[in-house]
């Protein structure tokens, strides 16, 4: 088994003349946090919606556990083990939050519709997903609907029905995004509970002040492009990461050359 | 007595025939308009066996496998694209099939079949059956809405894309949605044929998808006691007022208009505001 889980090779995505996503290659190590981070519209959503299928790779591959997933649809490589919390929040309105994550944790009953027409018991996703509400610390809620739930609550909801799937790799998009700085803070350090307890994460996010805190490494994208890779302080004080942030196109063409050898 | 029992066969009919489409529409959240056809493919299969000699309780698994397998290539063709889109081609999936049973002197053309033989027992059995039928269809949706597809139903209903993200083979279930619903439809219309011993073209247009429909909706879209009340008021209604009959596409579009409208919940819903909160679990897991 190699040390890589999540490989993405020269990755390119583009949408008609526009290149959001150039050429870019990464790998999550089995175990890290890793932070996915960049300005607006450097590509990071994109990257990450190519890992898990919603956009197709216009060149490169995406290999999850050494083999390739590119070509599967959406469905197909959540079952190899990807999950996907995502950005804008999509409970199921017409269910409890417990009955929500529950539906993910029975991922095994509902992998075809023949086994899922012979399966009525949910008593044991019930309580996986009772155990994973538990963890994202919103367990008090179990039998309410998602309606009625404040952004913060569906934000830990959307994370714990990601869990539930059992994911080897779990990708988070933007889930700090909306949220007060004590919010935000409680839900990192959630991130980083989840990840001390084995699962390999990656983390989108604008919040730099929390990736920096509890990521172990970070891949920095812009336009389209990575321009840095490495442990969160060091890549935060390279020119090129500043330059990109604070909007010094000089210094940034000069990082990409730099960047590329 | 007579009065009674071709009533009560109408009514075991209609709720079948009703909760068919309340499966794929109501549980699984598919609009079909142009269901009728399928209970004209059950109807015109089965009519047709039974006119070359074929008993007729074996037409049934006939006409419910032919029915079945349209169904799975309508839903096919339905896998890529969305509700409004849906409802544009399953109602041209009614039209279609209009239209070649017309054409069609095999199956009768504009005159349709008539003289369809004696199903072989008496209009009581008869009767019993259809309403047996009807209940096997009513507790075939109570088991699937508790099992775990009708859980991946209700959320392929509320969110595909949600779905797919939780690794749901998304279209696999729509088909199997489609299947299972034509099926019975096609089931419905093997009765329908040695019910009314006539059967043409005009017996499964637009006008009977929209009536099937608003069954559906009277009822709650989803719930499967409040279609079963709504097809079986709904389908004595023409028999008990003329005038219904004589303005069948005024009467259950209107219905259907004034549900949407006024209670898009439908008679589950109304009921549960009514009896409290025991029913309104009925109506939203749906």
């Amino acid at each position: 088994m190699s040390n890589e889980l999540l490989r993405v090779i020269d990755a390119t995505v583009r949408f008609g003349g526009l290149t959001a996503v150039d050429h870019v290659s990464f790998e999550v190590r089995r175990g890290e946090l890793l932070g996915l981070i960049g300005p607006n519209g450097a590509g990071k959503t994109t990257a990450l919606r190519s890992v898990t299928g919603v956009v197709a790779l216009s060149e490169g591959r995406v290999e999850l556990d050494g083999e390739r997933i590119d070509q599967l649809p959406i469905a197909k490589r959540i079952r190899k083990g990807l999950s996907l919390s995502q950005q804008m929040v999509k409970p199921l309105r017409e269910m409890s939050l417990l009955d929500n994550v529950a539906l993910a944790a029975g991922s095994d009953k509902t992998q075809s519709p023949l086994k899922a027409l012979m399966q009525v018991d949910v008593a044991r996703e019930r309580e996986d997903a009772h155990a994973m509400l538990k963890r994202v610390g919103i367990d008090h809620l179990a039998n309410d609907m998602p309606g009625i739930q404040p952004l913060g609550i569906l934000k830990r909801l959307e994370m714990a029905r990601a869990m539930a799937l059992k994911p080897k790799l779990l990708l988070l998009d933007e889930p700090l995004a909306g949220l007060n700085s004590k919010e935000a803070n409680a839900l990192a350090t959630t991130i980083a509970e989840l990840n001390a307890s084995g699962t390999t994460i990656v983390l989108i996010e604008h919040n730099l002040g929390e990736v920096i805190r509890v990521c172990q490494r970070l891949v920095v994208l812009d336009n389209g492009r990575k321009i840095a890779d490495g442990e969160p302080r060091a890549v935060m004080n390279e020119p090129v990461v500043r330059a990109a942030y604070l909007g010094g196109d000089v210094v940034a063409e000069q990082g990409v050359t730099h960047a590329a050898h | 007595m007579a009065y009674e029992i071709t009533l009560l066969t109408t009514m075991g009919i209609s709720v079948l025939f009703a909760l068919s489409l309340n499966l794929i529409t109501g549980f699984c959240g598919q609009i079909s308009l142009g269901h009728a056809a399928f209970l004209g493919i059950g109807a015109y299969a089965s009519a047709m066996c039974s006119r070359a000699g074929m008993p007729f309780l074996a037409t049934i698994p006939l006409a419910m496998l032919l029915a079945g397998l349209v169904g799975i290539v309508v839903g096919l063709a339905s896998l890529r694209v969305r509700a409004d889109f849906l409802a544009i081609t399953t109602m041209g999936v009614g039209f279609l099939f209009v239209g070649i049973v017309r054409q069609q002197d095999a199956l009768g053309g504009e005159l349709g079949i008539s003289g369809i033989p004696d199903p072989g027992m008496s209009k009581t059995a008869f009767m019993l059956l259809s309403l047996a039928m009807a209940a096997a269809a009513a507790a075939l949706s109570f088991y699937i809405k508790r099992s775990w597809m009708g859980r991946v139903f209700s959320g392929i209903s509320e969110d595909e894309d949600t779905m797919r993200v939780l690794g749901i083979d998304a279209p696999a279930y729509k088909l199997w949605a489609f299947a299972i619903g034509t099926a019975l439809a096609g089931a419905a219309g093997a009765l329908y044929a040695h019910h009314l011993k006539f059967i043409g073209p005009d017996s499964f247009g637009f006008v009977e998808s929209i009536t099937v429909l608003s069954m559906v909706v009277v009822g709650g879209i989803g719930s499967v006691l409040g279609v079963t009340i709504a097809a079986a008021l709904l389908s004595v209604l023409p028999a008990w007022f003329q005038v219904i009959g004589d303005y069948k596409l005024l009467v259950y579009g209107g219905l259907l208009f004034l549900m949407m409208r006024f209670a898009p919940g439908g008679l589950a819903s109304i009921l549960s505001a009514i009896f409290g909160k025991s029913r309104a679990k009925e109506a939203g897991a749906a």
